[in-house]
């Protein structure tokens, strides 16, 4: 139940979209992107987010692509998580997405939605982060591409107004070998307490983290360390001495055992990826 | 008929959508309410502001908990609305009534509450300590019921003593003895439909509730004792029940549903609970901190048991104080042992407020207990079966608050345990390393209960014929879930020998019309209801035999009733038809005789006696059921990460009256056992406030997570119980906290005393074992 | 009841067009039931952790609680109450996969929709869908034969 009142809007085209932000701002509202809802409505009964007008922009056409175009994937920020696991251009997406939520919620669930939610997981993220993928963001200013690590710092840094159209993938990496794992801290569904997405480009792992920190990261260092001549194990060491800080130490479980968790879990996903 | 897995009743309307629970009979022009919870677990309320929440469109009335009586069944120490204090995290501070339920939710975010905050008592442990602050501090004023002892100036709400034997005598023969601590904390029942209630006052004074409850003549009876009003002008519905467990006893939201309407001149108000109000402000299932310490001979005979039970109550004693009872009652596990010393306390902290618990008490002690044995076996280097079978009750021993057992007030533990020890190939392997990763374990544990239940609990039976001859049966057992309704619909038709077809179970309660069960709680529906539709049935049988001996000029000695007609034994072609006689019988020329039969029974439960305050010793209830349990489980020795194999139930059920209703039962008991001992309980923060309170994070079991269930039953009859079958609604679940964490603790070789079983508690206790320290 | 701002939607269920008044932010689960009183499909979080709510759109399950009712104008919503004698409520009757049945609506919706979409899904499809459900008094297992059941059938009758 959403404890306050809003009203719904449903444009059509990307202009109209942006149109009706600018409009509803200046009557002096506080309109919000609407995709799958499943945060924004769980998070309203919380008082944890308010609104009074939301902007669904899951029936505007670009936002619904699921195709290759130009030797590029295009996937629509409103495509649900279970369609693009069904069409399965993206495997370790596929992987990825299947592991979040549950399957009838990610029926709802957006791959927009996933990547700009408060919720802190953001896991859908993690293979685009892997991937150097381009994502189409629409604005005041008109419509931009630019690369996910520059939007995606922590969180979608996004203006006010903008919104998230695609994310366009290189084809080149789509059939890259990967590894995937989510560990809970006790059953099948439910949060990650770890979870560890990897692409392996060019002989080189690319890694990237969902649970470990307050938000999901890709991180430079970490790679360089994993990526070294040495031992497994010393280079997993090393690399665990570059995360970026907090650690998580919450209900899912305390830090050192989430560094533990990450160390086994570092050391399959290299194992899985050895001699690919 | 009996021992047929025949369909329950309200089937068809379950999978239909047409099957109706409380909140679905909420009707235009009802009003919502919303609670006011306190984010605090422990602090004065020192202002309650609710101008801005009264000036929200369509709000009504806001209830606070001035002048209000106590509340509670055993010991009356809880304002229904917090008053000038609370006392844990999400308890009711106001109550806000609305046109609706948005408008409500509105009006309550703008309560403003300042409170004071107080030191916090975080367990049992810590309430005891010298200094510790006190939670109840008027504890020695509050209004009790008998064998009820509170201590005041302390946090103890109540203490359960068993003395039995010579403890000096028992340590004197012991020669080899275990001592071992174990602990967890609050969880919640879970059901799936949240907790529920609507009142309204009538302009005649009758108040009409509708409640989720499985308590629906209590709440009657308490809302008249609290609040002065006429017994008989309280009415309570009860439709069918969307899980309960136990969480549904105790009568809360009854109480602010009927303040509410009260509030609002008797219009018809909902009190329905969030999950996450259901989680925290209503009550949840108590914790445990326990010692246990057993003696027993190089053979291994137990000889002494030494047990301290700190009860989790939680802020309110509700029955958290008959749970701690009922631990004491069976404190030992189903062993046989002469010289007995336990202290059972019910103690206050700032913990969300206990209740009864499926297994009301025995999940939690068995977990003590059964891990206790696993590591007297170990010291012992004994075989884990051969130990509890050495020491397995039998008929002739006595319990610790000293029955005598006889051939029909235990099960046959023996048997169950033999039975268990083939079913699990416990003789082929109890550890084997599958890999240098893998190993694979099993652990067992031993079960046994009665039913604490009050001493002059009742239950009766009403029947009801049909133009046609076909019979409305109406008991008031709640239908939860267990199908008991459907059960007692078994024992009439096998009783009255017709078609089961042709009884129509009434399946709401409606405490005005329908004759009073207790409670539906303590598996004891089948037995005590079972009862009193057996003597109604006999009751009818008497009238249409009395009326057919005039119809066919024969004397009743010499009738039989059943297949639909009354017949003479010697000469079945000589018969009347029940529908022609069920609303009397009419002669040619019209005359009339008799008139509807209407069968009536009653059973109440027989020399149940309250324990001796000094020694225990008294008798808590009517038979014990008893079993063994076991569970075998995958174990990664890398990650601490595991899989339940396999679990296993072996329980002496009496008589099995539904086949497949009664392993259904087994199996959601077993079921439920395991997902708390391997993931629930409440997360505290350093404040006592619960960090999980939604189902996102308080992780149940899912599909897909289940092993492999085996259940099977002895029969041994319960000589006085319908066709001698037992109660075992809860009892599938006692044994499988233990089990999992014996099979665990031998897989990781490390002692796994609390709950629940993470893997991060394994690491844990795994890494403090090598390093010393955590 | 001034400030709340209230619209007509006209909403496709079970077969019957049906025009309610309701406010934008209603979830679907609440117009079902306190509008359209079709009260099968149940409340258990309202936060899209336990499935009880879970209906049919354009076939395939959705957690009503988590999805506005004005978002479902223009498709097809099938609830408990709009499925009549199907193979799936059959087996849960048979196999006694429910007690309280406080789930079943939401587990039977979501398991018609799997063997609809999959009649030859394997463990670990069925595992995938029916995970999305909470049921506390089952042991699952009782639901998983059910469901297999009717896999089973319509293997038969390909
Ligand atoms: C039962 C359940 C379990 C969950 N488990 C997990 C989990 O394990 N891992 C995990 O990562 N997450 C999990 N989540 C959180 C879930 O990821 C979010 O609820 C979901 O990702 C939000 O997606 P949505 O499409 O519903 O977004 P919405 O609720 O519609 O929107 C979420 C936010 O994103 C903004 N937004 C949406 N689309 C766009 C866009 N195109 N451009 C800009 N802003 C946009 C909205 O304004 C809003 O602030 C779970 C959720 C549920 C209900
Ligand atoms: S009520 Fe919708 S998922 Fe629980
Ligand atoms: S049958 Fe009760 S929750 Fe599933």
């Amino acid at each position: 139940m959403v404890p306050f009142d809003f009203t719904y809007h449903q444009p059509s085209s990307i202009h109209e979209a942006i149109q009706l932000f600018q409009t509803l701002q200046q009557q002096g509202k506080k309109p919000m992107y609407y995709a799958g809802g499943t945060e924004i409505i769980t998070l309203s009964r919380l008082h944890l987010v308010f609104t009074d007008a939301v902007i669904d922009i899951k029936q505007i056409p670009e936002c619904q692509v699921l195709d290759i175009q130009q030797q590029q994937l295009v996937l629509g920020a409103g495509v649900s998580l279970t369609t693009i696991e069904e069409a399965n251009p993206f495997p370790l997406l596929t992987k990825t997405a299947s592991e979040v939520a549950d399957r009838t919620a990610r029926n709802q669930i957006t791959l927009g939605g996933n990547i700009c939610g408060q919720i802190f997981y953001r896991e859908a993220v993690l293979p685009l982060l892997l991937a150097d993928s381009e994502v189409v963001i629409a604005g005041k200013d008109g419509v931009q591409q630019r690369s996910i690590h520059q939007v995606f710092q922590q969180h979608m840094q996004l203006q006010p107004g903008e919104f998230l159209i695609q994310v366009k993938t290189e084809q080149t990496y789509l059939s890259l070998p990967y590894a995937h794992i989510k560990r809970r801290k006790q059953g099948e569904v439910g949060y990650p307490l770890v979870t560890v997405a990897a692409l392996k480009k060019d002989g080189q792992l690319r890694v990237a983290f969902s649970g470990v920190c307050p938000f999901p990261f890709r991180s430079q260092a970490v790679e360089e360390r994993l990526n070294q001549q040495l031992p497994v194990n010393t280079r997993i060491d090393e690399a665990l001495q570059h995360l970026p800080r907090p650690i998580l130490d919450d209900i899912e479980g305390s830090a050192q055992y989430r560094l533990f968790v990450l160390k086994h879990t570092l050391f399959d996903i290299i194992t899985e990826l050895e001699g690919e | 008929m009996i021992g047929k897995s025949v369909i329950r009743k309200e089937a068809w309307d379950k999978v239909t959508g047409a099957a109706k629970y409380t909140n679905d009979y909420v009707t235009p022009g009802t009003l919502h309410a919303r609670l006011v919870t306190s984010p605090y677990a422990h602090a004065n309320i020192q202002a309650i502001d609710i101008e801005k929440a009264l000036s929200v469109p369509g709000v009504r009335a806001i209830v606070t908990g001035e002048g209000l009586p106590l509340t509670g069944e055993d010991l009356l120490d809880r304002p229904p609305i917090a008053f000038e204090k609370v006392r844990y995290h999400g308890e009711v501070v106001a109550v806000v009534v609305a046109d609706t339920l948005v408008q409500a939710e509105k009006a309550a975010n703008l309560v403003r509450i300042t409170y004071e905050p107080l030191p916090v008592v975080g367990s049992p442990r810590e309430a005891l300590k010298e200094g510790a602050p006190l939670i109840h501090e008027q504890l020695g004023s509050y209004q009790k019921g008998r064998g009820i002892y509170p201590e005041p100036n302390t946090n103890i709400a109540h203490r359960t003593k068993i003395r039995k034997g010579n403890m000096e005598k028992g340590w004197a023969e012991s020669d080899v003895v275990v001592e071992a601590s174990f602990s967890f904390s609050p969880s919640d029942h879970a059901a799936m439909e949240t907790r529920c209630a609507t009142a309204e006052i009538l302009p005649d004074g009758y108040i009409i509730i509708y409640a989720s409850s499985q308590s629906p003549f209590m709440i009657k009876k308490l809302i008249s004792s609290y609040f002065g009003e006429d017994v008989g002008k309280v009415i309570v519905h009860t439709p069918l029940v969307g899980g309960a467990y136990g969480g549904k006893t105790p009568v809360q939201l009854e109480l602010l549903a009927y303040l509410a309407s009260k509030a609002v001149g008797g219009r018809k108000v909902s009190v329905w609970n969030t999950r996450e109000d259901d989680i925290i402000t209503s009550p949840v299932h108590i914790g445990l901190e326990a010692t246990v310490k057993l003696g027993c001979t190089n053979d291994g005979y137990l000889k002494a048991a030494e047990i301290l039970y700190l009860f989790d109550g939680g802020a309110y004693s509700d029955k958290a104080i008959d749970v701690s009872r009922a631990g004491a009652v069976d404190c030992t596990g189903p062993y046989h042992i002469e010289n007995v010393w336990c202290d059972s306390l019910c103690v206050y902290t700032n913990h969300p407020y206990a209740c009864p618990f499926r297994g009301f008490g025995h999940g939690e002690l068995s977990f003590a207990i059964e891990r206790t044995m696993d590591l007297l076996a170990e010291k012992l280097q004994m075989d884990r079966l051969e130990l509890r079978m050495k020491n397995a009750i039998c008929p002739g021993h006595t319990t610790p608050t000293q029955v005598l057992l006889n051939n029909s007030n235990v099960g046959n533990l023996p048997k169950c345990i033999e039975r268990l020890r083939e079913l699990i190939h416990w003789d082929d392997w109890q550890r084997i390393e599958i890999d240098a990763r893998t190993v694979r374990a099993k652990g067992v544990s031993c079960i046994w209960k009665t039913s604490t239940v009050d001493t002059d609990a009742s239950s009766g039976a009403i029947l009801t014929f049909n133009p046609n001859g076909s019979i409305n049966l109406i008991s008031g057992v709640v239908e939860i879930g267990t199908g008991t309704k459907t059960i007692l619909a078994q024992i009439l038709a096998e009783k009255m020998k017709m078609d089961i077809k042709d009884i129509h179970v009434k399946m709401e309660v409606d405490t005005q019309t329908t004759p009073e069960h207790w409670k539906t709680v303590a598996s004891r529906g089948t037995f005590m209801a079972g009862r009193a539709v057996l003597k109604a049935a006999d009751d009818a049988i008497r009238q249409l035999k009395e009326i057919a001996s005039i119809v066919l000029r024969a004397s009743v000695e010499d009738l039989e009733v059943g297949y639909g007609k009354v017949f003479l034994r010697d000469d079945p072609a000589i018969y009347v038809n029940i529908k022609d006689i069920a609303y009397g019988y009419k002669y040619p020329n019209g005359n009339a005789i008799g008139g509807q039969i209407i069968g009536r029974g009653n059973y109440i439960l027989r020399h149940l006696t309250y324990l001796d305050k000094e020694t225990g010793a008294g008798k808590p209830g009517p038979e014990w059921t008893v079993g063994a349990q076991a569970v075998e489980i995958e174990f990664d020795k890398r990650d601490y990460t595991y899989k339940i194999i396999r679990a296993v139930s072996v329980i002496d059920i009496g008589k099995v009256l539904n086949e497949k209703a009664a392993i259904g039962q087994v199996m959601g008991a077993m079921s439920m056992g395991l997902s708390w001992a391997s993931r629930e309980t409440f997360l505290f923060d350093r404040y006592e406030r619960v960090l999980n309170p939604q189902l996102r994070t308080y992780r149940l079991l899912r599909f897909g997570e289940h092993p492999e269930y085996i259940v099977e039953f002895v029969e041994t009859p319960q000589i006085d119980a319908p066709y001698g079958a037992r109660g075992a609604g809860e009892h599938g679940l006692i044994g499988m906290p233990s089990a999992l964490a014996n099979a665990l603790s031998v897989a990781a070789e490390v002692p796994l005393n609390e709950l629940p079983l993470v893997p991060e508690l394994i690491w844990r206790k795994k890494k403090g074992e090598h390093h010393g320290s955590i | 009841m001034a400030t709340t701002q209230q619209c007509e939607m006209l909403l496709t269920v079970n077969g019957e067009a049906h025009s309610v008044i309701a406010r934008p932010a209603d979830t679907l689960l609440f117009v079902l039931r306190n509008k359209l009183r079709l009260t099968g499909a149940k409340p258990g979080c309202l936060n899209g952790d336990c499935g009880a709510c879970t209906v049919l759109i354009d076939g395939g399950p959705i957690k009503s609680c988590m999805m506005l009712a004005i978002e479902t104008v223009g498709k097809t919503i099938t609830t408990i109450e709009g499925l009549k004698h199907s193979p799936i409520q059959q087996a849960f009757v048979e196999h006694f996969a429910f007690q309280c049945g406080y789930c079943t609506p939401g587990f039977i919706m979501n398991a018609h929709a799997l063997t609809e979409k999959y009649p030859d899904a394997s463990d670990d499809v069925i595992q995938e869908w029916l995970e999305s459900n909470i049921c506390r008094c089952t042991s699952y297992r009782e639901i998983e034969q059910a469901v297999k059941s009717v896999l089973l059938k319509k293997h038969r009758n390909d």
